[in-house]
């Protein structure tokens, strides 16, 4: 055991209580959560530094907006509802058409049909807090339903494929790509049984991938090789997450990008507490590239210098 | 500089209550186990005289300076006699006193005394002795001896060594012959050694006590001697001249007069009798520190109505609860739900014992979730869902109580100790985990949840654990020192040894 743990620092893995204790603690001050907490504060702060974000299509604040909510979807054949101050990718709905017989059923990517009423009582359990940290009351936010890049069509089941980037000081440090699987129900989220694929830094290309805790070479569900595909738009992509952690003011952050085949990248949210899966994905520990950006990356210097400098320092081949 | 002030608080939080604890078992003689036994001898002397027709005085030495013992409590008892006790040359002194009595008195003094290392018969420094005043022959042989035995000797300890080894050889010249032909009981030997002693102007005294022994009637009264060597008082062995003091020697007083001394009275004769007694080690503890007067323990659980002392009793394990958590969720990496359940569960364990514990809650948790499963149907608000859910849990657990108690299955009744507030939330979290994650993941964390309580019950159980947490409060200082510690622990935890174990193998 001693053995393996000491095996897992030489591989400078890092752990909960290092993320927690060395990272998120001393560098993302308690009183920025609520701007990556609140998906709508985030969007607004992206939509002033004119970043492109999913158009918003409504949100939902009282029980009696709650009557609304029909006519507010009525204009949109696809849509997802989600809570503002949702974690973990809990309580989201993504209706990707509709259905209409007796009364309006709407489809969800699964496949299975929802009423109007189910919507209502789902976003009522959201008003309430139920999927929103801590239990505090929450608002529930509908918005543009990603259409993905189909080149991802292949290494993806139902949902949408998202792009997570760590980015750490400004820098980003380390990314993947997720995958959604049957398993994960069109979720992009890993512990809801997503693929992660670990992105080579300086390129955009995808590494082998990784299923809950093992290595995997091809997709679940469709049996395509994970390994190889190039993520269009890269440095769209690296700069978005960059500008994510300026206008947080987040020293140790996760930024979720999606890419969406007529608007591109897309900032979908961040998070103040990202998962440590994507040194799975990436087979390679955060911490020798969280002390190179500690001792060598120019913190001052501009989004596209520390574009660079992650692109160079923190290529798939150089072991950094 | 961050660390620097975390381990400098938790090295003082550590230091205080470590010494704490420390003192009050070395000093105060805490015990660490339950149950502990300290043993306690009763010795009792009982004077009796044939009255006289006048009035009548008794007066008897009492134990005051006892090197090695403390006296746990004494008492007097007599019929009929006026009683009062003074400090008199050599001793403590109780005097019996009447005007008027007939036949046989018999009067008792008892105390119980404990071994007590820390006791010292501290005394006043003695001056020299004057040279003591003898007559011819015994002057001049006193001289000689004296003489011979400094040569012999280094300091006034050695001398009183080489005074007794001279008495002692049996191949001894007149002048010795002297002094031991009249120093034949053990009493005249060390008196006489006292006073060769004074005509070498060393200052010593005779001590006077008992050998503590069960169960002993009429125990005999032993001579020691007691030498200052200018510092502090010594002690050898009259008979061998070795040092030292035998560790059942009670000392009772000094000097060369009796232990009794009865006016007005006849044939008085005083009987010493000893037998040796267990008490509860924290009763002496507590006797202890209230003769050494430290507040030690009136500020501790024990000063605090028995019935508060119940609840502490409990209370003060919590922490102890709270640290196992913080351990098997930082260090082991377990999941459970809500982060002090575990540890409410596992009190309510305490009055159900483990295996009916567990079951209980297992059964509580799957009706209420399929009570909540059916309530998902409804489609209550949050607020309402939840005050539903514990009126439910209430229900149920009047309901497994009654019904288990019709069944003649009593512990069904201890249901009611079960924090229903957290069974609550605990399946209101469930189910929704179950809901999102899929009911093997809902499952997993109530199993984790379950273990880490049965994990906590079984250490909060652990009768020493108890008994130290209520007895020594202090430590739960060390205990949020150690908790302190562990929120700066940033190593792995193990269960992420398993979990990143693909990230030690070279990366293709």
């Amino acid at each position: 055991m001693i053995g393996l743990y000491r095996a897992l620092k030489r591989s400078g893995v890092v752990g909960l209580n290092a993320r927690n204790g060395t990272y998120i603690l001393p560098r993302n001050s308690r009183h920025l959560y609520p701007l990556v907490d609140d998906k709508l504060r985030t969007k607004a702060l992206a939509i002033e530094a004119g970043m492109p974000v999913p158009p918003l299509y409504g949100v939902i604040e009282t029980e009696h907006d709650i009557g609304e909510l029909e006519s507010m979807l009525e204009p949109h054949q696809q849509f997802v509802i989600k809570p503002a101050q949702g974690s973990g990718g809990d309580g989201i709905i993504v209706v990707v058409g509709r259905m209409h017989r007796r009364a309006t059923s709407y489809r969800q990517v699964s496949g299975n049909l929802i009423t109007i009423a189910d919507l209502q009582h789902h976003v009522s359990n959201t008003l309430n807090g139920q999927y929103s940290l801590g239990g505090h009351p929450d608002r529930a936010m509908i918005e543009y339903c990603v259409r993905f890049d189909p080149v991802f069509d292949r290494v993806s089941h139902e949902g949408v494929p998202d792009i997570r980037v760590i980015v750490y000081r400004g820098v980003p440090v380390m990314a993947m790509l997720r995958l959604p699987t049957r398993m994960s129900g069109g979720k992009a989220n890993l512990h809801q049984g997503a693929v992660g694929a670990g992105v080579d830094m300086a390129t955009g290309t995808t590494l082998s991938g990784v299923l809950g805790n093992d290595v995997i070479d091809e997709h679940p569900d469709t049996g395509h090789p994970i390994h190889g595909i190039a993520v269009p738009q890269w440095d769209v992509i690296l700069e978005a997450a960059a500008r994510s952690a300026d206008i947080t003011g987040l020293g140790y952050l996760g930024v979720d990008m999606v890419l969406d085949r007529e608007l591109g990248p897309l900032m979908l949210e961040l998070n103040a507490r990202p998962g440590l899966n994507i040194q799975l994905a990436n087979r390679r520990g955060l911490q020798p590239r969280l002390d190179t950006t500690d001792r060598e990356a120019p913190l001052d210097a501009d989004i596209n210098a520390r574009v660079a400098f992650a692109r160079a320092r923190f290529a798939h081949t150089a072991h950094a | 500089m961050k660390n620097r002030h975390l381990v400098g608080l938790v090295l003082a939080l550590s230091v205080a209550g470590l010494s704490m604890f420390v003192y009050k078992v070395t000093v105060l003689g805490f015990p660490v186990a339950p149950g502990e036994i300290a043993d306690t001898w009763t010795v009792e002397a009982a004077v009796s005289f044939d009255a006289g027709p006048g009035s009548i005085r008794a007066n008897m030495y009492i134990p005051t300076l006892m090197p090695g013992f403390t006296i746990l409590e004494e008492n007097f008892i007599s019929r009929g006699f006026g009683f009062s006790s003074q400090l008199a040359p050599g001793g403590r002194e109780a005097e019996w006193a009447v005007r008027r009595a007939t036949g046989r008195q018999t009067l008792y003094y008892r105390a119980v005394v404990y071994r007590d290392p820390g006791s010292r018969g501290e005394d006043t420094v003695p001056d020299f002795p004057p040279p003591p005043t003898l007559d011819e022959p015994f002057n001049t042989a006193m001289t000689v001896i004296v003489e011979e035995a400094r040569a012999q000797s280094a300091d006034s300890v050695s001398l009183a060594a080489a005074l007794i080894r001279r008495l002692n050889d049996p191949s001894a010249d007149q002048n010795v012959d002297l002094f031991s032909r009249s120093a034949a009981t053990p009493q005249e030997r060390a008196q006489t050694i006292s006073t060769l002693l004074a005509g070498a102007r060393v200052p010593s005294r005779v001590v006077r006590g008992v050998m503590l022994q069960d169960q002993v009637r009429d125990a005999s009264i032993v001579p020691w001697l007691e030498i200052y060597d200018g510092n502090e008082w010594m002690f050898l062995d009259p008979q061998t001249g070795s040092r030292g003091l035998p560790d059942n020697f009670l000392a009772w007083w000094r000097g060369s007069r009796p232990m009794l001394h009865v006016e007005g009275g006849s044939d008085a004769s005083v009987s010493v009798s000893v037998r040796r007694n267990s008490i509860d080690a924290l009763l002496l503890a507590e006797a202890r520190a209230e003769r050494r007067g430290s507040r030690l323990v009136e500020f501790s659980p024990l000063s605090l109505p028995v019935q508060a002392q119940a609840v502490y009793s409990l209370l003060l394990l919590i922490p102890v609860g709270a640290l196992i958590i913080t351990l098997l969720r930082n260090v082991v990496g377990f999941k459970t739900f809500g982060t002090f359940m575990p540890v409410l569960i596992a009190l309510a364990f305490k009055e159900t014992e483990l295996i009916a514990g567990i079951v209980l809650f297992t059964l509580l948790v799957s009706l209420g979730l399929m009570i909540r499963f059916y309530l998902e149907h409804l489609r209550l608000l949050l607020v309402p869902r939840l005050s539903a859910l514990l009126i439910i849990v209430v229900l149920l657990m009047l309901g497994v109580s009654i019904i288990g108690h019709k069944l003649g299955f009593q512990t069904g009744l201890s249901v009611a100790l079960f924090p229903m507030v957290i069974l609550a939330m605990t399946i209101e979290r469930m189910s929704i985990v179950w809901e999102e994650r899929g009911a093997s993941e809902a499952i997993q964390q109530g199993l984790g949840s379950l273990a880490v309580a049965a994990l906590s019950f079984l250490v909060m159980g652990i009768a020493i654990v108890q008994h130290v947490v209520f007895l020594f409060p202090e430590l739960l200082l060390v205990i949020l020192a150690m908790t302190l510690l562990l929120g700066r622990y940033t190593g792995y935890r193990l269960l992420e040894l398993r979990r990143f174990r693909a990230l030690t193998r070279p990366a293709s």
